[in-house]
């Protein structure tokens, strides 16, 4: 963005080693909110913004071009799109199976109960996919709109 | 009166929501209107979960995972209302890709009008049409 | 009874920042402002047992967010002009605010049990989680029982940033 000179973060020493050495843990954290949603506080729409919070921190620190060699623009605009698709998807594979849309029982014909497991699995992981690359996404225009 | 004291979190709520839309409405930038704006969304998403609420119940969350002691548990434990919560944990997401469609509106209109103050935006629309109906009068005139 | 003096003090800082937010004419400020707002917010949806909500308002407003309204006023300036003050906007909210308080006169108490919204509905999105085996009841009504409305609202975080993408798209080909 269009600070000055001196007050650029991506010379501050201590900002740089910091977000370096905590960036693993904030991916880390994203999964795990993701995948023990079922169990406590958490799913697909908390761990999508945690993820995107993650790469905005990089890009705000390291620079926006450093944070899209990593992530590249294009990689989240065909993300927010596949989230989408994941969870009508899902729906889809359901009336495959013999049930309703979104009938996520049908997806296991032994057992509702896992087959129910299954379905919310895939649609959480819908949510994260459109949600993270969607932020993601927004932070690149609004950053790469300043230059 | 003593019987509209146990509304007061409702109030409070109602309250948070007046001072967003006050800022909304009074304040000229439009960035500052949408701060005003989150201010406002925020409070009434509080609004919803408040009425979810149960006196002595607990988060929503089951604590074993035993089939037999969950049912027995989802009885007897006093749970509050999970319903508002799921309600609002979509609007806050969709409430933050909205604003973020809000900001590049206003992003763009600095870029075309050179301000993002209110007034001035619309003063520089009028001086246009103004401009514009002069422009006409006069080919009219000639015209004829 | 413990939690109302916490209720009252939150609400009370939350009013403060919101004034503060209103007032401030440093936009830079007023963001951050916003942000303390959030997760002061935060707070209090844990006292009302919406730890999911919490967890939500926490990482979205006090991060993603916050770093985008920052991003939007690096672009549009950060000052706001100093303006007279008017009457009609006092006047709109205190009767915006009336007639709002006016309706929740014949609500039922904060934290009543006895209330219509507890008595159906929810019980059966309890049993139904617990029969599914899934803990924490927010996801199963999420995921499962309203997964059409889900999917809904997953559909408009797409389209909202279709539209950011037709708002603000820079091809490199503009920018050189």
């Amino acid at each position: 963005m269009n600070a000055p000179k001196h007050m650029r973060m991506r010379e501050k020493l201590i900002l740089r080693v910091a977000a370096k050495s905590l960036l693993p843990f904030f991916f880390l954290f994203a999964l795990y909110v993701q995948f023990h949603g079922d169990f406590g506080p958490g799913g697909g729409f908390q761990a999508g913004v945690i993820f995107a919070a993650g790469i905005v921190l990089y890009g705000l620190i390291y620079g926006i071009e450093a944070a899209q060699a990593v992530i590249p623009r294009i990689w989240v605009e065909i993300g927010v799109a596949v989230g989408v698709l994941i969870w009508g998807g899902t729906g889809i594979a359901t009336m495959q199976s013999g049930g309703r849309y979104l009938e996520y029982g049908k997806l296991d014909p032994e057992h509702v109960v896992h087959g129910q497991h299954l379905g919310i699995m895939f649609v959480e992981l819908g949510v994260l996919c459109t949600v993270a690359s969607g932020m993601t996404l927004i932070f690149y225009l609004f950053a790469g709109r300043g230059r | 009166m003593s019987s509209y004291l146990g509304l007061w979190h409702y109030h409070a709520c109602i309250l948070l929501m007046m001072v967003g839309l006050f800022a909304v409405i009074s304040r000229q930038h439009l960035v500052k209107k949408i701060l005003g704006l989150t201010i406002t969304q925020v409070s009434v998403i509080m609004f919803f979960v408040a009425m979810g609420k149960v006196r002595g119940g607990t988060a929503p969350i089951l604590e074993t995972m035993n089939h037999d002691e969950v049912v027995r548990q989802a009885h007897d434990v006093v749970f509050s209302n999970p319903i508002p919560h799921v309600l609002m944990l979509t609007a806050i997401v969709v409430g933050v890709a909205t604003n973020a469609l809000a900001l590049s509106f206003v992003v763009r209109i600095k870029e075309s009008y050179g301000t993002a103050e209110e007034d001035e935006v619309l003063a520089a629309d009028h001086a246009d049409s103004v401009a514009e109906s002069a422009k006409e009068h006069a080919l009219e005139s000639e015209a004829t | 009874m413990m939690d109302v003096p916490i209720e009252a003090l939150l609400f009370f800082l939350l009013l403060v920042t919101a004034l503060t937010v209103a007032r401030l004419r440093d936009l830079y400020a007023a963001s951050m402002m916003t942000a303390i707002f959030s997760l002061l917010s935060a707070g209090l949806f844990v006292l009302m047992d919406a730890v999911d909500v919490a967890f939500t308002e926490a990482a979205v407003g006090a991060g993603v967010a916050t770093v985008l309204s920052l991003g939007a006023l690096s672009l549009t300036g950060s000052r706001e002009a100093k303006k007279r003050a008017q009457v009609f906007p006092f006047v709109v909210v205190a009767l915006t605010g009336a007639a709002l308080i006016y309706g929740t006169l014949d609500m039922p108490h904060y934290g009543d049990a006895n209330a219509v919204i507890h008595s159906h509905l929810a019980p059966d999105f309890i049993e139904g989680s617990a029969e599914l085996e899934i803990p924490n009841v927010v996801t199963t009504v999420l995921a499962s029982y309203r997964g059409y409305d889900t999917f809904g609202e997953s559909f408009v975080v797409f389209t909202a940033v279709l539209g950011v993408i037709l708002m603000l798209y820079r091809s490199k080909k503009d920018a050189s």
